[in-house]
C-alpha cells in the first residue's frame, strides 16, 4: 500500500504553467504606459512687481530676430511672410553667428570658435552684433489664436539652431549634445565649453489679444 | 543508409519547455517597466511632436498639468480644461496647487520644481500663456512642453 503511495507521487502539471504566465503578460501589456517624461525645456522670466515698472532695456533692432505667429499659423520672419517653418534654423544660426559688431570679449569669442562656424559669420552690419549676453535675441510672439503645435514647432526650431552651434563648438552633432548629462563630469564639461558665452536668448512675448 | 534513417526518425517537434521561460521573461519586463496610472485623465491628450527633447534627470521634481479638451463634453463642455491631480481646476487655482506641490519637495529643491505641461495639439496659446503667466506668479518657471520625437527623415 505504502509502495503505491509512492509511486503517485504528486505531481503539479506545468503544463498550463505557459497559459498563466500568458494571461499576466497580457495583462501587464494592456496596462503599462512607458512613462514619457520628455519635452523642451523653458525658463519662464520671472514675475513682475506691479510697483516697479519694467525696466527700459534699450535694445538695437538689429540685435532682435523677430518671429510673429499669427491666429492662422502664418509667420513673419524679420518682417517677412512665410506660410511655413522651412529654412528658419539656418536662419537663426545665420542671425546668431553674425558678428556685426564684436566688441573686444566677442571677438576673443569669435576666435575661440572652430573653422565650420567661424565661416557662418555674415558680419552684416544689418544683423546682430555677437552672440554674447546683449547681443542676439531671438524673439518669438504668438496670437491668443495660435495653435500650441505651431508655437512649439517654431520653439524647438529655435532651440534647435543654438543646440547645432552648442554641439559644432565641440565637435557633436545638436543630437548627441542634448544627450549629455550633467551627472557624468566630463560631460558636463562638453555641455559647459558649447554653451559657454553664448546663453540661449530666446523672449517669448505675451500673446496679441485680438482674433481668438 | 540504415544511420540516414535513424536520423530522419528522430522527432521533429521543437521542445516547448523553454516557452514558460521566455514569457516569464517578457513578463518581468512589463512588470518592471509598467507604472500604474494613479489618475484618470479627464481630458484629450494628443502630445505634439518636437525634435529637440531633453530628458530630465530627477523625476521626483516633475510635477504635471493636462491641458485640452474634456473628454467628457457634456459635463465639462468644449473648451480647455486644466487637469491638475485627479481634478480639472482653473487657472486661478494653479498657484495653490503649486504651493501644494512644492511642500511635497523638501527645502532644497523646491525652487527645482519643474512643470510638464502636457498639452493637447489642439488647444490654442490663450489658455497656455494664461498658465504661464499663473506659474510665473507662483515662482515655478522651469517648464517642460512634453512632447513626443518627432522622427526626422
Amino acid at each position: 500500500m505504502a509502495s503505491r503511495m509512492k509511486k503517485e507521487a504528486p505531481e503539479i502539471p506545468a503544463g498550463s504553467m505557459a497559459d498563466i504566465a500568458f494571461l499576466l503578460l497580457i495583462f501587464f501589456l494592456v496596462t503599462t504606459t512607458i512613462a514619457s517624461d520628455k519635452g523642451i525645456l523653458n525658463i519662464l522670466p520671472p514675475k513682475q512687481d506691479p510697483n516697479v515698472p519694467p525696466p527700459d532695456i534699450q535694445v538695437n533692432e538689429r540685435n532682435i530676430f523677430n518671429i510673429l505667429v499669427n491666429a492662422n499659423d502664418q509667420l513673419l520672419v524679420e518682417g517677412e511672410f512665410r506660410d511655413n517653418t522651412e529654412g528658419l534654423t539656418e536662419d537663426i544660426k545665420a542671425f546668431i553667428l553674425n558678428f556685426g559688431a564684436p566688441n573686444e570679449a566677442a571677438l576673443g569669442l569669435y576666435n575661440s570658435l572652430p573653422a565650420s562656424l567661424k565661416a557662418q559669420a555674415g558680419r552684416d552690419p544689418e544683423s546682430s552684433d555677437h552672440p554674447m549676453s546683449g547681443g542676439a535675441v531671438v524673439s518669438i510672439k504668438t496670437n491668443r489664436g495660435t495653435s500650441y503645435e505651431m508655437y512649439l514647432e517654431v520653439f524647438d526650431l529655435v532651440k534647435k539652431a543654438y543646440f547645432e552651434i552648442y554641439g559644432e563648438r565641440v565637435g557633436l552633432t545638436a543630437n548627441e549634445y542634448r544627450a549629455l548629462t550633467a551627472e557624468n563630469p566630463g560631460e558636463a564639461e562638453l555641455i559647459d565649453r558649447g554653451k559657454a558665452d553664448i546663453p540661449m536668448a530666446i523672449s517669448i512675448a505675451e500673446p496679441d489679444k485680438t482674433g481668438e | 543508409m540504415a544511420k540516414f534513417k535513424k536520423k530522419n526518425k528522430a522527432s521533429t517537434t521543437i521542445s516547448v519547455a523553454s516557452l514558460p521561460d521566455i514569457v516569464f521573461m517578457l513578463l518581468f519586463f512589463f512588470m518592471v517597466t509598467t507604472v500604474m496610472r494613479e489618475q484618470d485623465i479627464l481630458v484629450e491628450q494628443r502630445l505634439p511632436q518636437a525634435s529637440q527633447l531633453q530628458k530630465l534627470q530627477k523625476k521626483t521634481l516633475i510635477s504635471f498639468l493636462y491641458i485640452g479638451e474634456p473628454r467628457n463634453t457634456g459635463l465639462y463642455g468644449t473648451e480647455p480644461r486644466i487637469q491638475a491631480n485627479d481634478v480639472l481646476i482653473n487657472p486661478s487655482d494653479i498657484v495653490l496647487w503649486v504651493n501644494q506641490e512644492k511642500d511635497a519637495l523638501s527645502e532644497a529643491e523646491r525652487d527645482m520644481i519643474t512643470i510638464s505641461l502636457k498639452v493637447d495639439r489642439e488647444v490654442k496659446m490663450g489658455p497656455i500663456s494664461d498658465v504661464q503667466y499663473e506659474l510665473r506668479e507662483a515662482d515655478a518657471r522651469r517648464i517642460l512642453y512634453a512632447s513626443t520625437q518627432l522622427l526626422e527623415n
